[in-house]
């Protein structure tokens, strides 16, 4: 190795531990390392894939939040679209209809939401997280009161093919994490080759600039909120076929700062602009690691809660110290 | 004399007349002045409801029961449901004791939330009756489950089938629900009361899974890794334990690990005993809990007596169900109330 080439190489290494990712990273690695050491069946591969699949759907819905952050956005309604769309369609699976049938209508309820949501900030110019947040309790509210009394739908009777998407397995993978995994490969191919997946970035770290270059923003607001309430709709399915059940009580946990967790712990910044597929899966795989091994230690549920707390916390405070803010962040502003 | 002969004539017609209107009330019955009272007293009464949340079979159960008889007894019936907060709940509250209902029948978040507010709403006047999630402050009435009964139960079941040699081990993992409800903290006292006399019994794992059945499933995995030989497992209600129960099954231990769940005994718990997917199913009867319910409103209502005077309860008899007994009579669907 020549002597450029390896002064080329730790450069780039310390620029990563410079980097929220970086620091994320080394924390992942020092947990795993150390669950791997004190805890006797941490490393094995049949709890590695329950870690990874434990925290697939959580990552899912990471990547459809990922995709409208970086455009400089926030969708906090996708639990909403989750549980109201997969909750109808079960609903409509047990008054007669075909499941398949009943699978396209929520299809549909999903990206039409998406779609209003989006067309509302784009054309509205409402604040995305103002809009995403009245429109949850809006899709819930319509749910709950038109489409279903009951907050816990089963999965239909007689869907065989529907509970192998959660449960089946696929050379020894499970379903979900191949989900999982192929999504993120297109998200990564989608926000890296094409055209669409340039014009996010662009609008991101410049809307005003993108928007005079060309770029039509409207469409691809309404665009990338169609999308990510798609993803939503799609990780609820994988959700309700490993649980045999949704329960539309999830609009009401903590699920979706859950979700913002990930991609912030993976190092998207909420300003938009940056970040990739590969933040979403380091910031799933850490909370994995950590919801994992605090499930085996038996550690009860508060001082859980607290344990991610003090984690988040640390990451953002290490992410000031090593970045300190300076004019051109304080001009973009954070969220 | 002819004067004294038309008098008695008049007299003996009279008294033939009056005979004949008796007997022609008796065959029309007699006014029972108890039952005139009892409609009378009720009706116009105001009752309110405050579930945890409606949308979910147990409180949607419930209210149809109640709304029923409130129908036919001619009085008010209301529900507050402040949809899981228990601060929409607390404010609820706060604004029935001013409004003055007649009687209120709360549902508990926990024992001690609402435990100062229900007092408070005694001193008011309005009787309250607590459903089937008690607070610390005893009230005019509670009917529900004795949770601690439901604990020693599954506990019971769990020892008998995971005693040494029995059961593929004795380890046993709990998963709660909210660690504050009356159903955990009562519930985990039922179950560490019989425990604690089977020393052998270990318990490798207890977890809250916030009623969440995916949560319930990814915990119950994990657990499966690290104690393969598993060989019992309570869960607190069944709502939640569908995802526990499908992971035994994902696990390919449907067969060695004994699951105990509860619930109100809907029909789609009740589908999950056929299935396998949960061997044992205590329940806490739902029809029924609504039915004494109803006596209770009836009673409380009628009665002289101030709120907060006299305190009593009722814990309604539980059902174990197992496959042999999924029938008509132990599970219900919302239907079969409305």
């Amino acid at each position: 190795m020549s002597e450029a080439a390896a002064h080329g190489n730790q450069a780039r290494l310390s620029s990563l531990l410079k980097s929220q990712e970086g620091i994320v990273l080394v924390l992942a690695v020092l947990a795993f390392v150390l669950f791997s050491l004190l805890l006797p069946s941490f490393f094995s591969p049949g709890n590695i894939l329950a870690l990874i699949r434990s925290v697939s759907i959580l990552g899912i819905l990471a990547l459809g939040m990922a995709l409208v952050v970086i455009a400089r956005g926030i969708d906090v309604s996708m639990i909403a679209t989750m549980v109201v769309s997969v909750s109808w369609a079960f609903v409509i699976a047990r008054s007669g209809y075909s499941l398949e049938f009943a699978l396209l209508v929520g299809a549909l309820f999903a990206v039409v939401a998406g779609v209003l949501i989006g067309v509302l900030i784009a054309f509205g110019e409402v604040a995305p997280i103002f809009a995403t947040l009245a429109a949850g309790s809006v899709i819930y509210g319509l749910g709950r009161t038109f489409f279903f009394t009951l907050e816990m739908q089963n999965v239909p009777p007689d869907a065989g093919w529907f509970s192998l998407i959660g449960q089946g397995r696929i050379l020894g993978v499970p379903v979900t994490v191949v989900v999982f995994g192929v999504l993120c490969l297109a998200l990564h191919l989608v926000l890296s080759r094409t055209r669409f997946g340039w014009q996010t970035y662009a609008m991101g770290n410049n809307p005003g600039a993108a928007r005079i270059t060309g770029i039509s923003n409207r469409p691809m607001i309404v665009a990338q909120y169609a999308i990510s309430a798609l993803i939503a709709y799609g990780a609820g399915l994988v959700l309700a076929s490993s649980a045999s059940a949704i329960n539309a009580r999830l609009f009401n946990s903590t699920m979706i700062y859950d979700i913002l967790l990930v991609v912030v712990l993976g190092g998207i910044g909420l300003n938009g602009g940056h970040g990739k597929v590969r933040n979403v899966i380091l910031g799933t795989i850490f909370v994995g690691i950590l919801l994992n091994g605090m499930t085996i230690m038996n550690i009860p549920y508060t001082i859980q809660n607290l344990v991610k707390g003090v984690v988040l916390l640390l990451a953002i405070v290490i992410d000031s110290l090593v970045n300190p803010r300076d004019e051109q962040t304080s001009q973009q502003g954070d969220l | 004399m002819r004067l004294l002969k038309t008098t008695k004539w008049l007299a003996a017609a009279c008294i033939a007349l009056a005979g004949i209107v008796t007997a022609s009330a008796q065959d029309k019955g007699l006014e029972n002045p108890r039952s005139t009272t009892f409609r009378k007293t009720l009706e116009g009464k105001k009752v309110v409801f405050l579930p945890l949340s409606m949308g979910f079979d147990l409180t949607e159960g419930w209210a149809a029961v109640m709304r029923q008889q409130a129908k036919r007894l001619k009085y008010d019936f209301e529900i507050r449901d402040p949809a899981w907060s228990t601060d929409a709940g607390t404010r609820a509250l706060q604004s029935l004791i001013s409004e003055k209902p007649d009687l209120i029948v709360a549902h508990n978040p926990d024992i001690q939330s609402y435990a100062r507010l229900l007092a408070q709403a005694q001193a008011a006047g309005i009787k309250v009756v607590q459903i089937n999630l008690e607070s610390n402050t005893q009230t005019d009435s509670y009917v529900g489950a004795d949770w601690t009964e439901i604990g020693e139960q599954a506990a019971q079941a769990v020892v008998d089938k995971c005693s040494p040699g029995k059961g593929a081990s004795t380890k046993v993992a709990i998963d709660t629900g909210v660690p504050t409800a009356a159903s955990d903290v009562f519930q985990l006292d039922g179950i560490y009361r019989v425990l604690n006399q089977h020393p052998d019994i270990q318990v490798v794992s207890q977890q809250a899974t916030e009623y969440n059945p995916e949560k319930a499933r990814s915990i119950m995995e994990t657990v499966l890794q690290q104690h393969p030989d598993l060989c019992g497992a309570i869960g607190i209600w069944d709502n939640q334990d569908t995802g526990t129960a499908s992971a035994i099954q994902q696990a390919g231990k449907g067969d060695q690990v004994f699951l105990v769940t509860s619930g109100g005994g809907n029909k789609v718990g009740c589908e999950n005993v056929e299935k396998g997917l949960f061997n044992l199913y205590i329940s806490y009867n739902v029809p029924l809990q609504g039915e004494i319910l109803n006596a209770e409103i009836a009673r409380l209502l009628l009665s002289d007596g101030t709120a907060g005077e006299n305190k009593t309860l009722y814990f309604n008899p539980l059902t174990q169900i197992t496959k042999a007994n999924v029938n008509q009579r132990n599970c219900w669907t919302l239907d079969d109330l409305k």
